[in-house]
């Protein structure tokens, strides 16, 4: 049987359905040597904010059972530094590289979105309004629908054609408040989760873990989160979703495509085997195959409850 | 850069000392003094969630000889797998020791920190060129002691006690301000401290090799960053090894 690996989500065509997570797989060159970068369905790239930025003092991370926690604080080379000497030598024509964007001001946004908008090789933009580890921006716009909302149109504004992702926080009470928010601000796509707000403690100098005290908490551990959010999100509102949260295995992909996501993230994953991402991309095929789909168009949202 | 699952072959674990030996199928992998691999048993599957990284101790055709230390989960586990079991791993990682043959080197190593240098001396074409002093706190027979070649002039000195350590700082200081060529530092994080300070006192042209916790190892998770004048630089590739005279807050 022959099957066809590709996705569409709102406009955004993807080979397959499976990305690599902001944050995770750094400009894409960093794994380079571990595959063909080719052939992901994407990247998307750590965020990058107007100016460079050093990012948080450490320790940045921690291990935990099952996952990780982070207060990295978005270190970042800046946007023109990156489309200077990161994004030529992506393979941009072959696959959908997606620029993550991190601001402290709508302004912020907006100006980034303008100057990303006549960027041929840019396929989307991921907002990311969910970032717990920085003390401005970030999250005070993803856990207030209003703000939230008022970010999302100043890029919608500037961005020109290319897609606006959203990627969303699971740090809120109900996420489809702001999932709401977002798409009637304009969003083409959400993506979530990001990470959940954690701490670890070290009882022998009675310190946290992380300089920061907080971090963001990723890993097959929020995977059941992540989960159940995606299908909040997917079975109350009709636009395009990309899943993320733990995704490490082949089954992961198909588990959140089958409650509703368009494609994929896989996040800190990489980290415990940095060809992952690769290697979900080669077993697609057959794990289509063994569940007897020959296209997602036949999984996506088909959960029986 | 290698990518391969390898199993392994021996782990020798050391009597009353939290130290091991593990031995895995060779990569016969070309790799620089202070580099350094991941390594992450298969059977660990989410739990503990990262790889470790080791930097390589001996290579030959028939196995790759890392020297670990038993310090947290990650490495109880590591020090209990039984041969045929099967570890991920990727390298050579990072910048290693850069040196010219025929220069003096005068090379401190604490503890753990060994585990380079006995790359860097077996490796050595000129191993006579080597100065190299070894603060321990074990018993000298539970370190790779004997695998040090024997042209290289070693001083072993053991620290049980406050005073011990005392004495060894300033041993430590005597040898920074007496080389006058390049020195190398590799051990615990109070130990590179000492050396830090004493080198920079000293103007010395030093190069102290960091053991940041890495969640990848290849530059893209930006945890095992360290305070450079450039700002903050992944350890894991523009390191492990710094000038002391490149890094700030250290």
């Amino acid at each position: 049987m022959s099957v066809d690996t590709r996705v569409n989500l709102g406009g955004l065509q993807l080979k397959n359905p499976i990305l690599t997570a902001s944050g995770t797989f750094g400009y894409g060159l960093e794994f380079a040597q571990f595959g063909h970068l080719k052939e992901l369905g994407g990247i998307v790239v750590k965020g990058l904010s107007l100016k460079p930025r050093q990012g948080n003092p450490c320790p940045r991370i921690v291990e935990t059972p099952c996952g990780m926690l982070n207060a990295i604080g978005l270190q970042n080379i800046g946007i023109e530094n990156f489309l200077k000497y990161k994004l030529p030598y992506l393979p941009f024509q072959e696959t959908a590289i997606v620029v993550n964007l991190y601001a402290q001001s709508e302004e912020e946004f907006a100006a980034l979105a303008s100057l990303l908008k006549k960027e041929e090789g840019i396929a989307a933009l991921e907002v990311n309004i969910s970032c717990p580890n920085v003390k401005q921006g970030g999250i005070q716009f993803g856990q207030n629908p209003v703000l939230a909302a008022k970010v999302i149109e100043g890029v919608k504004k500037n961005a020109g054609t290319k897609p606006v992702i959203v990627k969303l926080s699971p740090n809120v009470t109900d996420i489809k408040e702001i999932a709401k928010a977002v798409i009637d601000a304009g969003a083409d796509i959400l993506s979530l989760i990001n990470t959940l707000g954690g701490m670890a403690v070290d009882i022998w100098t009675r310190k946290p873990a992380l300089k920061n005290v907080f971090g963001g908490l990723s890993g097959p551990a929020i995977k059941p989160i992540a989960l159940k959010m995606v299908y909040e999100v997917c079975s109350n509102f009709n636009v395009p979703v990309i899943g993320i949260g733990g995704i490490s295995c082949i089954e992961d992909v198909l588990e959140f495509m089958l409650v509703g996501a368009g494609a994929v993230q896989v996040g800190s994953a990489n980290f415990k085997r940095p060809s992952l991402s690769f290697e979900l991309v080669h077993q697609l095929p057959e794990i289509m195959r063994k569940l007897g789909i020959s296209g997602f168009q036949e999984w996506i949202g088909r959960l029986k409850t | 850069m290698f990518n391969k699952t390898l199993r392994v072959i021996d782990v020798q674990r050391i009597d009353n000392a939290p130290l091991a030996h593990l031995f895995l199928e060779t990569l016969s992998l070309d790799f620089k003094p202070g580099q350094f691999v991941m390594l992450r048993p298969c059977q660990w599957e989410y739990d503990p969630f990262w790889p470790r990284p080791f930097s390589i101790c001996t290579q030959d055709e028939h196995n790759m000889h890392i020297f670990l230390q038993i310090v947290g989960r990650g490495t109880q586990k590591l020090a209990y797998l039984q041969p045929g079991d099967e570890v991920d791993c990727w390298g050579p990682l990072g910048n290693g020791f850069e040196f010219a043959v025929d220069e003096d080197l005068l090379v401190l190593a604490g503890g753990m920190g060994l585990a380079p240098f006995i790359a860097l001396s077996r490796k050595h074409p000129n191993p006579q060129k080597i100065r190299l002093v070894f603060g321990h706190r074990l018993d000298l027979d539970c370190y790779p002691w004997h695998l040090i070649p024997a042209e290289v002039e070693k001083v072993a000195l053991q620290q049980e006690t406050q005073t011990a350590l005392k004495d060894f700082e300033k041993r430590l200081q005597e040898e920074i301000f007496s080389h006058s060529g390049k020195v190398f530092a590799c051990g615990p994080r109070p130990f590179l401290q000492v050396v830090y300070k004493y080198a920079r006192q000293a103007k010395a042209d030093a190069y102290i090799s960091l053991e940041n916790k890495m969640a990848c190892g290849i530059g893209a998770c930006l945890g095992c960053v360290t305070k450079t004048k450039q700002g903050y630089k992944q350890t894991c590739v523009h390191g492990p090894v710094f000038s002391v005279h490149d890094l700030e807050d250290f």
